[in-house]
């Protein structure tokens, strides 16, 4: 069964028509990677399935059900969660606040509390700091650990290694390696090795349209579909 | 300079402004006792400011919703305690302190509740056919606070309305030279006790937590399961309320109002959230205490400046901080 699946979805930005015909499906379990270049539309996709930015055509069905159009707070307690580019931390809030907002009853399960913990420890040491005075690097582990206090079916990240060090992005791969093991996971990156050491399934956007879905795998060895998709020489 | 900068943030930063204000004010004044009574009267206004104008800063930083019919509430809030007022003269004039507070009770309640009907009619109407229109929002609000004003005048009439004080807040509290108004005693302990119950229920409730996390990043609340725009309607709501008590409150400060109190007050409500900084509350408090002391220090020591006096005040701080003192973060 396919955890997400978009048909046809075209989306508006004012005047503008930034997705034409966005379809593809997101298997249940695993990395979902969603390339494209700067501007590509990967984004505003992210934005659509969430109820951010509606689509005003298209279907986006979650788990079997039609989820376009939602406001994005029923997309939400459906089981989406979404860490979007900027990584949405509310600055002047503490580590603790951050993480009791993501919780649906403002109460933690304790076990996966401590599951998070593991995964991303510094949370614990600053769990009583501003979330503003954390490093690039803690924020983005605040804002995955918030997407995942809750048990998920879909997450969607944008960009989490985006000006990261090289340790934090390993660190973060791992991380999202353990996350997948209950929860589908789609991403959107730019790096290509993190993606590549992730990701089972792909799909390249160019000029808000799909213009290739397959699995990481076969992409990873087609070095001249990946020059000609994403001017990737690696 | 950076060094005086940094003692400063550590002793409170901004926070002490109000403190140095009051201690040039007595180096000027000279005269302790006029000090203390100018002082009190200062954190009386301000308080009484504070309470009109926190709803409009938490309205701004949650919806980005610029609400020039704001004081419209403060507007309402008076004269509907006035009139509550105006029909227990009985208990006001009582010798029980229980029958005098009493019936200030039940006017304030009753202006509170009119801000909470006025607030949810208002947002519904008139404020969501607006969100995200700048243009459109500053062009109907004030438009609605016009309209208000002409309803008051339809309603209570248009000569000023004398507004009853309970025989316990008439008077003055003397001390030696000093004496000081009851009423203001009271204005301040009122307000204490609100920004007191706004602060637990920011900082100490989940909708408080909600609300804060809303005024930094309304989209990313939303996109953690929560529907904004149902907390927006309590803000708005609350804020309301908040600016009817603050009227309720200067209507007895002033003891006369008029149907353009919403239109006089709407300027000075904005100077003290400018200068607060949006979407801030403590800087909604800190703004209102400034304006406060500042009109009644500059009233004493140079009458003819006290009308430019919280202008100047608030030229002042945006070329220092152009965002205001304590702005929420966004």
């Amino acid at each position: 069964m396919n955890a997400l699946e978009l048909s046809g979805v075209q989306t508006r930005i004012g005047r503008y028509d930034v997705l034409h015909d966005i379809s593809f499906s997101v298997p249940e379990g695993g990395v979902f990677v969603l390339l494209g270049r700067n501007g590509a539309g990967k984004t505003t996709t992210l934005r659509s399935i969430m109820g951010l930015r509606a689509p005003h055509a298209g279907s986006v069905r979650f788990r079997g059900e039609e989820i376009a159009g939602l406001h994005p707070s029923v997309i939400a307690r459906r089981g989406v969660a979404f860490v979007p580019e900027d990584m949405g931390i509310f600055r002047s809030l503490t580590v603790a606040e951050n993480m009791t907002l993501a919780t649906l009853r403002g109460r933690f399960d304790g076990a996966r509390l401590e599951w998070i913990h593991s995964l991303f420890p510094a949370l614990k040491t600053f769990w009583n700091s501003t979330a503003g005075g954390l490093s690039g690097g803690q924020k983005q582990m605040l804002a995955v650990a918030r997407a995942i206090i809750e048990p998920r079916a879909l997450i969607m990240i944008d960009e989490p290694t985006k000006g990261l060090a090289p340790a934090i992005v390993d660190a973060m791969a791992e991380a999202f390696r353990e996350i997948a093991r209950d929860t589908t996971i789609l991403l959107v990156e730019q790096n290509f090795e993190f993606a590549r050491s992730l990701g089972r399934d792909m799909g390249v956007i160019e000029d808000g349209r799909i213009v290739h879905t397959g699995t990481m795998a076969a992409f990873a060895e087609d070095r001249a579909l990946q020059t000609r998709l994403l001017s990737l020489s690696v | 300079m950076n060094q005086l900068s940094a003692t400063m943030t550590r002793l409170g930063g901004v926070n002490l402004l109000p403190l140095i204000v009051a201690l040039v004010a007595l180096a000027l004044i000279g005269a302790p006792s006029i000090w203390i009574t100018l002082t009190v009267a200062g954190l009386a206004m301000g308080m009484m400011l504070f309470l009109m104008a926190s709803g409009l800063s938490l309205v701004f930083g949650l919806m980005d919703v610029l609400n020039f019919g704001h004081s419209a509430f403060a507007s309402l809030g008076a004269f509907v305690a006035a009139t509550v007022l105006a029909h227990m003269s009985g208990w006001l004039g009582a010798d029980s302190w229980v029958l005098n507070l009493g019936a200030l009770a039940i006017a304030i309640a009753a202006a509170v509740g009119a801000g909470l009907i006025g607030g949810f009619l208002f947002e519904t109407v008139i404020i969501r056919p607006v969100y995200r229109d700048h243009l459109r929002q500053i062009l109907i609000t004030m438009g609605a606070l016009i309209v208000s004003e002409q309803l008051i005048i339809v309603v209570w009439g248009g000569s000023p309305l004398p507004v009853a004080r309970p025989k316990i807040l008439q008077g003055a509290f003397i001390w030696g030279d000093v004496s000081i108004e009851n009423y203001r005693i009271f204005a301040v302990v009122l307000g204490v006790m609100v920004y007191a119950g706004l602060y637990v229920l920011l900082n100490r409730t989940r909708v408080g937590l909600l609300i804060r996390a809303g005024v930094e990043n309304r989209e990313m609340v939303e996109a953690l399961g929560f529907r904004i725009g149902r907390l927006f309607i309590g803000v708005f709501m609350l804020g309301s309320a908040l600016a009817a008590m603050g009227g309720a409150m200067w209507a007895g400060y002033q003891q006369l109002i008029s149907p353009d109190m919403g239109a006089k007050m709407m300027i000075v409500v904005f100077i003290v959230v400018i200068i607060g900084g949006l979407g801030s509350i403590e800087g909604t408090l800190l703004g209102a205490l400034l304006v406060g002391l500042i009109d009644n220090y500059v009233g004493f020591l140079l009458p003819k400046a006290a009308l430019a006096s919280n202008m100047v005040l608030m030229m002042v701080i945006l070329m220092w901080r152009p965002n205001g003192l304590r702005p929420a973060a966004k």
